[in-house]
């Protein structure tokens, strides 16, 4: 991290006379004896005093980790048909119970799981990249401003959810006869996510690109002959990562959220593929008889959701600099 | 004001333009075939024929343009036809959707009443359950009623309504049995009892729709309430010995209400898009079911008009929005 960041602190009071004059008060020599914190370590603090946020976090983590380390403990296939044990309750043998084919449900949330929280990373990845991409280079080039800011406006007034369905049915066959079923389609969810979500984030970086571009460090470095991608890379994004880091954790719900609910829609992966938004479309067919099966998906994507959004909004007051310091 | 607005008016057009285009060259490039459904005992020269009934034989533009043409020059022409008799488009081809042979437009008519009614109702209600909410949890900022309201609307922005909505089946229908769970649009209302019926049926998709909405809508009062708590006028309202009642509600309320209304303005386009998700759930055949059917069955020109209707609300409230924002608060000019 550039020294950059600390340009909201360090610069000195107007009021303050020249430290060779002034007489050291105690309050100066204190901080003085204080080692320096790193922002991070201020972020951190501030972070920790929402408890919301804390428990986002540790729950977001605990969900992650059922999901991809759980089937190490829990080692039953979730594709094996045991159709003498099928449509069982909760039992030791199977904790929630079997579907109408005898798989264990268990196994399938955490392979469903698998799937949904890496569409979600990867779709908020790809969107983030475009996002920032579109956001500085808009912000930076005042050319290309017009333009790009155009087209972002011209994406927002697309009907997304309509294109999304209609992407999903135009490009399934051929992409996955390209890549394979299941690949064909992960690539297919996570483009369409990504390419119809990184609206909000490209305004919000060119915001602060514009602010940040007209401060005295970007002139000094320029004057130094710093080149325009190193002024970006190296003095710009450190100092926008914290609206970026924001709308990341924002892009993972709602990015989650859109897969479960094109899945939901019958238009996501295939039966035999789970995910939790296949799994909530796979039970409402037996809601009557065994309406637990759709109360567990529902409840994985609701506190995935919930967690990323507890995440997002301590992150939002701990990387806000004018909170922090209260 | 009357310039911006002309001068949105007219920007609007070649926007509405680009994502026609957008939308088309989706549906056009996308490598599907129309006729794969067709069996493969037909011969191919009967399947080039049909493929020309359908208004797929020539090239690309000139079907764009054919589309822009039947849109916007001959399907107003139908409406006014309808509404006042007369015989404009008499013998114009219109667009006609491949499912069942007959004008998208007409099918569009008869689904859209079910989507209005229901998300509209839902509107309704959430604005005026957000509201209140919104004023009451800024008042009494960090109070018991402000966590609850914070920590509702947390809710009902993660709860996705395809889970709600179940949920709520699960407990008010299959439980319960208070509500039916499928919305049977062939209900006519003539009478008391159909009247509650129709009540009973509507209750459970506005929940859904309005609890989403509420829990945006708010926080944003709440925002907004928030900024202006602090100003000097409503120190100066006070001080002028002004009740309480008043200070809120009439000179702050007010100021607050300038950016909430354009949010509500806003959020209408979502809601429909939104609402797409609810109808497929509850089974109410508005237009959001009518595009996923076409979906289902490949009809592209219905698709392709329903998106647009779509992209064309999505428009329309961002221009009314922004002439909202102007007539409302005499500080902004756009001119």
């Amino acid at each position: 991290m550039t020294d950059h960041n600390h340009s909201d602190t360090l610069i000195p009071d107007e009021g303050l006379a020249p430290a060779s004059t002034a007489l050291p008060t105690a309050d100066v020599l204190e901080e003085l004896a204080t080692p320096p914190r790193s922002q991070w370590r201020d972020v951190w603090d501030q972070f920790k005093t929402h408890k919301g946020a804390m428990l986002g976090a540790v729950l977001f983590i605990f969900i992650v980790a059922a999901v991809y380390l759980g089937p190490y403990l829990w080692t039953i296939d979730p594709t094996q048909i045991d159709i003498r044990s099928r449509n069982q309750g909760p039992s030791f043998a199977h904790p929630f119970g079997t579907d109408q084919l005898g798989r264990d449900i268990m196994a399938r949330m955490m392979s469903g799981g698998q799937t949904s929280v890496s569409v979600g990373i990867t779709a908020m990845l790809l969107a983030l990249f475009l996002g920032s991409f579109i956001g500085v280079v808009a912000g930076f080039f005042r050319r290309l401003d017009g333009p790009l800011m155009r087209l972002t406006d011209l994406f927002l007034a697309l009907p997304l959810l309509p294109l999304l369905l209609v992407m999903m049915l135009l490009f399934r066959e051929p992409l996955s006869a390209a890549f394979g079923l299941e690949r064909g389609i992960f690539i297919l969810i996570v483009c369409a996510i990504g390419i119809t979500s990184w609206m909000p984030t490209a305004r919000i970086v060119r915001g602060d690109v514009l602010a940040i571009k007209e401060r005295e460090f970007v002139l000094a470095a320029r004057s130094i002959g710093t080149s325009n991608s190193q002024i970006i890379t190296r003095h710009i994004l450190p100092n926008v990562l914290s609206p970026i880091m924001v709308s990341a954790t924002l892009g993972i719900a709602t990015a989650i959220i859109t897969e479960s609910a094109l899945s939901f829609l019958g238009l996501g992966f295939p039966p035999d593929f789970p995910t939790w938004g296949r799994l909530l479309f796979d039970g409402v067919d037996y809601l009557q008889q065994y309406p637990e099966r759709v109360f567990w998906p529902g409840l994985a994507i609701s506190l995935t959701v919930l967690s990323v959004n507890y995440l997002g909004d301590g992150l939002r007051d701990a990387l806000d600099p004018r909170i922090r310091g209260r | 004001m009357l310039n911006f607005t002309i001068r949105r008016l007219i920007l609007a057009v070649p926007t509405l333009l680009f994502i026609s285009l957008v939308i088309f060259l989706l549906l056009e490039l996308a490598p599907g075939d129309p006729m794969a459904q067709v069996p493969l005992t037909v011969p191919p020269e009967v399947k080039e024929k049909m493929r020309e009934a359908l208004g797929l034989g020539q090239p690309m533009h000139i079907r764009f343009w054919k589309w822009i043409v039947q849109f916007f020059w001959i399907e107003p022409q139908v409406l006014v036809d309808a509404m006042f008799g007369t015989t404009f488009s008499e013998g114009d081809l219109r667009v006609i959707s491949w499912q069942t042979r007959s004008p998208v437009m007409d099918i569009v008519v008869q689904r859209i009443p079910q989507t209005l009614w229901v998300v509209g109702t839902a509107y309704v209600v959430a604005i005026l359950i957000a509201l209140p909410i919104g004023i009451y949890s800024a008042y009494r900022q960090y109070s018991w009623f402000d966590q609850m309201g914070t920590f509702v609307s947390m809710i009902g922005f993660s709860v996705p309504p395809f889970f709600s909505g179940v949920l709520v089946i699960v407990i008010f229908s299959v439980q319960l049995g208070w509500f039916p769970s499928i919305y049977d649009t062939t209900l006519v209302v003539n009478s008391w009892d159909s009247f509650v019926l129709q009540l009973k049926q509507m209750i459970m998709p506005v929940m859904v729709l309005a609890l989403q909405i509420t829990a945006q809508l708010s926080r944003f009062m709440r925002a907004s309430m928030l900024d202006n708590l602090n100003q000097d006028y409503v120190r100066t309202a006070r001080a002028k010995g002004l009740s309480e009642y008043t200070v809120v509600m009439v000179h702050v309320l007010r100021n607050s209400m300038i950016p909430v209304v354009t949010v509500i303005a806003l959020g209408i386009p979502a809601i429909f898009g939104g609402a797409i998700i609810t109808e497929q759930v509850f089974k109410v055949n508005g237009i959001g079911q009518l595009l996923i059917g076409a979906i289902q069955a490949n009809d592209l020109p219905m698709v392709q008009t329903l998106t647009f209707i779509f992209a064309v609300l999505i428009v329309l409230f961002n221009l009314i929005a922004d002439v909202l924002y102007g007539i409302l608060d005499p500080r902004i000019r756009y001119d």
